[in-house]
């Protein structure tokens, strides 16, 4: 361990020049990989937005006793998919009317009578705010028998949707051909490595080292060089995110970056790039020698 | 300890390398490998360090089939010879002892025996006060003698020697032949691919002569011949 630490920790001082190449072919590598995960938590987050108004109102028929509502309620609550179930009274949506719908404020208080009816408004936790979900539960809602009528934006829902499986596939589709591309960049760097130590693998070959043996310091040296790309990537990352959210004048300033937990998805994906790349690279090499 | 058995090379080209190569090699043997260039010589020797397969034949060495070897063996192979070329191969950004040392590390030898091992090697090649020298500082000879005791360091049973004093002066070449003998003497094969002639006249060594990828000339059959007659 200590022999393939120091092989590996030597290639760098042997070679600076092609080591910070390397280091910064990756880190730019990783950096569009990275940006564009920027991008996509972002739309994500916006989304997630719009997803938490996902609301299903169901409206109860006038003269249900309130200990069925109660029941019903409590039912409801213990449905898998419901966050939470919110019992609005007559009383309340007339007044919920009169503050939201201030162009009908004299409208409404001139009534004798308040025509709007009582509601039960449910909520889904995350991840059920998909159309079919909303759409079996809106369902089940209307099961009940003192239920009149259940509204949750189908179309609206629908088209949330589909934004969001189109971002996830058009994400995952060009997040896949900027990663194939850092690992094709990353192997060509750590290729050079090689070829430019071709002479000492022979010799390594010659006087009896196995071939893991041989491609043990490669490894380490690729992991290593993934490891600093990923770190460096995340400033340039973070450099951006910045310049963005400041150079918009307010209008991105609720702009988000990667929790801990990415960056450091980042620095694996990194260390894994670093290591595909010199497996590949010193594998060819190998069995051409 | 060698057996090269009605062995044939030829290479993608369709070229052939060696034609019908038949002949042993015994323990504690010093065996000179002549010929002009292109004779076969190198590739006799790269089957023997398993750099090359045969096309057709057998070559067994110290215990191994070369012809059916897989890949995993051949290091096993390799740590049981001593290999050593025209150009030395030392690695120019290393000290005599490191390059040394390297072979022991690379297979794995304790650390805390590393240094002595060095250290005796370097004294068996005449160059215990040159083991902090790079091989630029060296001489052609001494760097022969370092890519030597790099091949002794692990006590090989057969060592190769490929032209070994193709590059070196008439001193040197001195200096590093009885080397070679010295160290037959104590008991390692040594199988010497050469086309110096006035070297291989000075001893009564084992000659084994190629042409044309065959050998023409096998100095113990001929002895052989000569007693049954």
């Amino acid at each position: 361990m200590k022999l393939l630490t120091r092989e590996a920790l030597l290639s760098f001082r042997r070679a600076p020049l092609l080591s910070v190449l390397s280091i910064t072919t990756i880190a730019f590598s990783l950096f569009t990989v990275g940006l564009f995960g920027l991008v996509a938590l972002n739309l994500q987050q916006a989304l997630r937005g719009l997803e938490e108004r996902v609301e299903i109102v169901s409206f109860i028929l006038r003269g249900t006793p309130s200990e069925a509502i109660a029941v019903a309620t409590q039912d409801i609550a213990s449905f898998p998919e419901v966050q939470d179930v919110g019992y609005v009274s007559e009383e309340e949506a007339l007044q919920r009317a009169r503050a939201e719908l201030v162009e009908f404020r004299d409208a409404y208080r001139d009534l004798q009578v308040n025509p709007l009816p009582a509601s039960i408004e449910v909520r889904l936790k995350d991840g059920f705010r998909d159309a079919a979900t909303v759409e079996r539960v809106a369902q089940r809602l209307k099961g009940f028998g003192f239920i009149d009528d259940v509204r949750y934006g189908r179309e609206w829902v629908q088209k949330l949707d589909y934004l969001r499986n189109l971002t996830g596939l058009v994400g995952l589709v060009i997040w896949m051909a900027f990663a194939a591309v850092a690992v094709v960049i990353i192997g060509v760097t750590i290729r050079l490595t090689i070829l430019q130590r071709a002479r000492e693998i022979s010799i390594m070959r010659l006087v009896g080292a196995t071939n893991w043996f041989i491609r043990g310091p490669f490894l380490l040296e690729g992991a290593l060089k993934g490891l600093l790309g990923g770190l460096l990537s995340l400033v340039l990352c973070y450099a951006g995110y910045l310049l963005f959210r400041d150079k918009s004048g307010g209008t991105l300033s609720g702009l988000v970056f990667f929790r801990p937990e990415h960056m450091l998805v980042i620095i694996i994906f990194g260390i894994l790039l670093g290591l595909a790349g010199s497996l590949v690279s010193v594998g060819r090499h190998l069995r051409h020698v | 300890m060698i057996r090269f058995a009605n062995v044939y090379k030829a290479y993608p080209n369709g070229a052939l390398a060696l034609k019908d190569v038949t002949f042993h090699v015994s323990k504690g043997e010093f065996v000179f490998l002549t010929g002009h260039s292109g004779a076969g010589k190198s590739t006799i020797m790269k089957l023997l360090f398993a750099e090359q397969k045969p096309t057709a034949g057998e070559v067994r060495v110290s215990g191994y089939n070369v012809t059916s070897l897989k890949p995993d063996e051949v290091p096993r192979l390799r740590r049981r010879l001593g290999v050593v070329f025209q150009d030395f191969r030392l690695l120019e950004d290393r000290t005599a002892a490191e390059n040394i040392a390297f072979a022991l590390e690379v297979t794995g030898a304790r650390t805390d025996t590393i240094a002595a091992r060095v250290m005796r090697v370097l004294t068996q090649v005449g160059l215990s006060a040159k083991g902090r020298a790079y091989p630029r500082e060296l001489s052609g000879g001494e760097q022969q003698r370092v890519a030597i005791a790099r091949a002794l360091v692990n006590d090989p049973a057969i060592l190769l020697a490929d032209e070994p004093t193709g590059n070196l002066d008439e001193r040197a070449t001195r200096g590093v032949f009885q080397l070679l003998r010295d160290i037959n003497a104590g008991g390692t094969v040594v199988v010497m691919a050469t086309h110096d002639l006035d070297l291989v006249r000075q001893t009564s060594y084992r000659i084994i002569e190629m042409r044309d990828g065959s050998v023409v000339y096998d100095s113990e059959l001929d002895e052989a011949a000569a007693e049954a007659q």
